[in-house]
């Protein structure tokens, strides 16, 4: 098992690569002001960061409870001179942020420009984050080429709007015998509004300017999600990961908020890393599939984020994480 | 002819201001939808824009998405506006719009939608979320069934653009007055005439003007360029007030004919 070490990157996620690039293009284009949505907080971070250093206006659009659970992000954005907004409609999480940054921006077109987060949203946006994405999976597979000598057999990322995954599986789509296993948000249950596993639960439909799998009702309004991990609480999953789906090209799975708090845990103390909560579905469900390859098989996984921010979730998920039996001894 | 032709045509004759409303349907519920457009219709207002809810109105401002909460929590789906414009029609001398999101309509199936939007007498539709670029198929079925696509143009539609929405609309062309989302302003958009005459320029369709528009000067002003003027927040926002007031009909009619006086 090997892990693409993007919760190295600066500001702690792979975010930054797609943050940096449309600020450039932000400035480019002649823009003065930026407006962002983020939910986990690493997009809004990722882009006050990237606006600080270009001299850009930020403005991040988050929803109060996604505000609540990532705090520290939140004091971070401020810190870089980014003001936070909070949404307070729906399910006050990541779509909600996605609405309210788009009415920004419609009203505000002639000097903002809309820097959106991950491979979802209206043409070109899927495209564009993409691209910028790519950079994970040339990175990927150029050191596991040198590394290990050879391609992996599996390569496995998380997947909210799914920017990270598609960045890295972007590296090997040519490589027909590499399996592509992006893993959702299974949350507590695949019921109605307990978790954001769309290729689950869902069907097709348009949410926010994209034509994709969606989890909505029987009348088409959008459900409510849930998911301990704020990044992956999204109702919807970005255009290209449909399509490949549809291709037979990508697998998807998901994860449980527990299952992923035990793959915090096992990376935590196996390896010294505090995987980002998000990550840590990508890190169960190798844990999960790992038994059933060959012995020998090279599994690559998108460690996306680190896990800082996510302490104050892992400590009120009601302790699971911090007492293990193994400490009583 | 259809409905929305003969009504603009007859304005154009008249040299009449025209005013067309919008209203969330099933705000605060579809029975009380029902008698605000009747009252709608008694007071003159010449084409009536019927919203369907949506979760996440993007495009609208924070009145209709108070509306549309309202109208959501009473358990309104589209298939249940279609069955109450079903059961209204011939009560209701007005053209009649629908105003949606595409994905209320997608569910539903496009096809089913066009065929149940035909038994219900609906003369237009409208969706928000659908670009040009995709319009096509869904403008094709419509026309099929003799109901207009409406289509939105914005300041920022490039004069290209502008002639394709001319060439694949119909009925009228709703010309938003700013940027931004819906909701009532004191004064018009200063770059609202020269929208118009843009259009004016590409397009013999009828020009309905929206966003931002709530008191008679505004419809008087709106009407010297263009032939109808669409009011929308204002109006949600009496129903909001008025909603479970025994007279909320009334006030609806009041504040219609003040907008036309």
């Amino acid at each position: 098992m090997f892990l693409k070490r993007e919760d190295l990157t600066h500001t702690g996620a792979h975010k930054i690569n797609n943050a940096l690039g449309q600020a450039l293009l932000a400035k480019r284009m002649g823009k003065r002001r930026v407006v962002a949505e983020t939910g986990a907080g690493q997009h809004g971070v990722a882009t006050a960061t990237a606006c600080a250093l270009l001299g850009l206006e930020c403005r991040v659009y988050m929803g109060t409870e996604d505000m609540r659970r990532q705090a520290l992000n939140v004091v971070r954005m401020q810190l870089l001179g980014a003001a936070v907004h909070g949404v307070e409609a729906g399910s006050r999480t990541l779509k909600d942020a996605i609405n309210e940054a788009m009415r920004d921006w419609v009203a505000n077109v002639d000097d903002t420009y809309y820097l959106l987060g991950s491979a979802l949203g209206p043409h070109p946006y899927p495209l564009m984050v993409r691209e910028f994405q790519s950079v994970i999976g040339r990175e990927a597979r150029a050191q596991i080429l040198e590394q290990a000598g050879r391609l992996p057999d599996v390569v496995v990322a998380c997947v909210g709007g799914g920017s990270n995954a598609i960045g890295i599986f972007d590296g090997f789509i040519d490589d027909a015998g590499v399996r592509l296993i992006g893993v959702e948000a299974g949350g507590e249950t695949i019921a109605p509004g307990r978790h954001a596993a769309r290729f689950a639960g869902g069907s097709t439909g348009v949410l926010q300017g994209t034509r994709t799998f969606v989890l909505q009702d029987a009348a088409g309004n959008i459900e409510l999600t849930h998911s301990i991990s704020a990044g992956l609480d999204y109702a919807a999953v970005g255009p290209e990961h449909a399509w490949l789906r549809e291709l037979g090209r990508t697998e998807y799975a998901h994860i449980s908020d527990a299952e992923a708090l035990d793959g915090f845990r096992t990376l935590a103390r196996l390896e010294g890393i505090l995987p980002a909560l998000e990550s840590s579905h990508a890190i169960a469900y190798t844990m999960q599939l790992t038994p059933t390859l060959q012995p020998g098989s090279i599994v690559l996984v998108n460690l996306s984020g680190r896990g800082d921010k996510d302490v104050q979730t892992v400590i009120d998920s009601g302790g699971r994480v911090l007492s293990d039996p193994a400490d009583a001894r | 002819m259809t409905r929305l032709q003969s009504t603009f045509a007859r304005l154009r004759d008249k040299r009449a201001p025209g005013l067309v409303t919008y209203i969330t349907a099933g705000d605060p519920d579809l029975d009380r939808t029902a008698g605000i457009l009747r009252a709608l219709d008694r007071a003159g207002a010449d084409v009536l824009e019927v919203g369907v809810p949506f979760s996440d109105p993007l495009a609208d401002g924070p009145v209709i998405q108070r509306a549309t909460e309202r109208a959501l929590a009473s358990g309104t789906t589209l298939s249940r506006v279609l069955d109450l414009l079903r059961e209204l029609r011939t009560d209701i001398a007005a053209p009649i719009v629908i105003f949606s999101y595409a994905n209320p309509i997608l569910r539903l199936g496009a096809e089913q939608f066009a065929d149940r939007a035909r038994e219900a007498g609906v003369d237009g539709v409208l969706v928000l979320d659908l670009p040009i670029e995709e319009a096509d198929e869904f403008r094709t079925m419509l026309a099929g069934r003799g109901i207009d696509t409406i289509l939105l143009l914005s300041p920022t539609t490039t004069d290209d653009r502008l002639r394709r929405a001319a060439a694949l609309g119909s009925g009228f062309l709703y010309a938003i007055s700013r940027l931004g989302v819906t909701g009532a302003r004191d004064a018009l958009a200063t770059g609202a005439r020269e929208m118009v005459e843009r259009i004016r320029r590409v397009s013999d369709l009828p020009v309905a003007l929206g966003f931002g528009i709530s008191r008679p000067d505004h419809v008087r002003e709106v009407a010297q360029w263009a032939d109808a003027a669409v009011v929308g927040s204002a109006l949600v926002d009496v129903i909001a007030r008025e909603g479970a007031s025994r007279d909320l009909n009334t006030r609806v009619e009041e504040y219609v004919r003040w907008l036309k006086s």
